[in-house]
């Protein structure tokens, strides 16, 4: 049976490359998206099937089956509404709901309920994993929010200075933490650190103006991808820190691309400079 | 270094995986940037994965917990579904130009 799940993780690991290697050439991309949905629901369904035993209280399985189909029904009707112009909008949203699943595992795994012993190699990664999905899902809503044209570039040196500090702060917080000079629990530190990332996400996006939100949900769609590999290192789950590697590496570099194609560099999309004459266009 | 005795594996797979990921996109055509993307999101979706994982191991009378991490797998679940159907509404708009 292990060996069947192993074989199955491998094969979805599988489909990932080959679905992003398909969906990088016109005539075959369609397949290649397939071939990675495939993957994908087979990754899901093998991981149920691996860790379900007679003691799963049935709550837990009625909610998650519940998540699971309302999930898929939102998800579909949600692509199948949305306009042509809208399209960048939605994949941002999707973004932001995979950097919230991401903190919310973390929140979750840091209850002390749940974190028996854990070594420290794990807690390290529990929050590189939250704080990252934290940072993906606020700055996701509030590209897409921009996008959408509700929020207007808000570029001052107070939001770009405290968003400087707070990461700073979320460098060194958990230096601190661990080294044992923080008297707080490992819970409501992990809460603490959640709540900065979110407002970082907040401010690192504010700044950077509308036209070049494009590139900036790329960059959040890798930075997603990096928190799913935190996550599968602390469950140490072969498939997740693959798809969410490969995601973090294909979406830096699809990144770069697209600031080649648009001729600017990365440093000045995220210090939001920009001509005011070429405000209009996108 | 014990550190690095016990996870060598895990270090050597997470470099491999870099590089496959970069070397795989490395000839796409900017017409497809934006729907590379969407299908890139959705395979971070397999966030997914450590969510069941983690709900399969709440109590079952741990309600806070069990909120938490049913919303954690609706909203994995909503970037999977949306995120590969979205993809597959953009590449239906490539077809007839071919």
């Amino acid at each position: 049976m292990e060996a069947i799940i192993e074989i199955g993780y491998l094969l979805a690991t599988l489909s990932f490359i080959l679905g992003l290697k398909f969906m990088s050439s016109p005539k075959n991309a369609k397949t290649g998206n397939l071939i990675a949905a495939i993957g994908m629901v087979m990754a899901v369904v093998l991981t149920f099937v691996a860790g379900y035993t007679e003691t799963v209280p049935y709550t837990n399985l009625i909610i998650m089956l519940a998540a699971i189909a309302i999930g898929t029904i939102v998800g579909k009707r949600l692509s199948d509404k949305v306009e042509m112009t809208g399209m960048p909008q939605l994949v941002s949203l999707f973004n932001a709901t995979g950097g919230g699943c991401a903190m919310l595992l973390g929140l979750v795994e840091a209850n002390p309920m749940h974190l028996q012993e854990t070594e420290l190699t794990s807690q390290i990664l529990l929050i590189a994993g939250l704080i990252t999905g934290a940072i993906a899902f606020t700055g996701s809503i509030i590209a897409e929010r921009k996008l959408a044209g509700k929020v207007k570039d808000y570029r001052t040196m107070g939001v770009v200075f405290s968003a400087r500090i707070l990461l700073l702060l979320m460098i060194l917080l958990p230096v601190i933490y661990f080294f044992g000079l923080l008297p707080i629990g490992f819970a409501p530190f992990v809460f603490a650190l959640a709540g900065l990332a979110m407002i970082y996400g907040v401010l690192f996006v504010l700044p950077i103006g509308g036209a070049d939100m494009p590139v900036v949900i790329s960059l959040l769609n890798s930075i997603t991808g990096i928190a799913t590999a935190f996550t599968g290192l602390v469950y140490g789950n072969k498939v997740m820190i693959a798809g969410g590697i490969f995601v973090g590496a294909a979406g830096i570099f699809l990144t770069l691309l697209m600031c080649t194609a648009m001729n600017r560099s990365l440093m000045k999309v995220l210090a939001g400079k920009f001509k005011k004459s070429t405000g209009a266009v996108s | 270094m014990d550190f690095i005795n016990q996870h060598i594996q895990e270090i050597y797979f997470v470099i491999f995986c870099i590089f496959i990921g970069i070397e795989v996109i490395s000839n796409v055509p900017s017409i497809l940037h934006t729907p590379l993307m969407s299908g890139a999101n959705a395979i971070s979706g397999v966030i997914l994965v450590g969510a069941v994982y983690m709900m399969l191991q709440i109590p079952g009378d741990d309600y806070l917990n069990l909120t938490l991490g049913g919303i954690a797998i609706f909203l994995g679940t909503l970037n999977i579904s949306g995120g590969f159907f979205v993809t597959g509404r953009m590449l239906k708009m490539f077809s007839p130009k071919k």
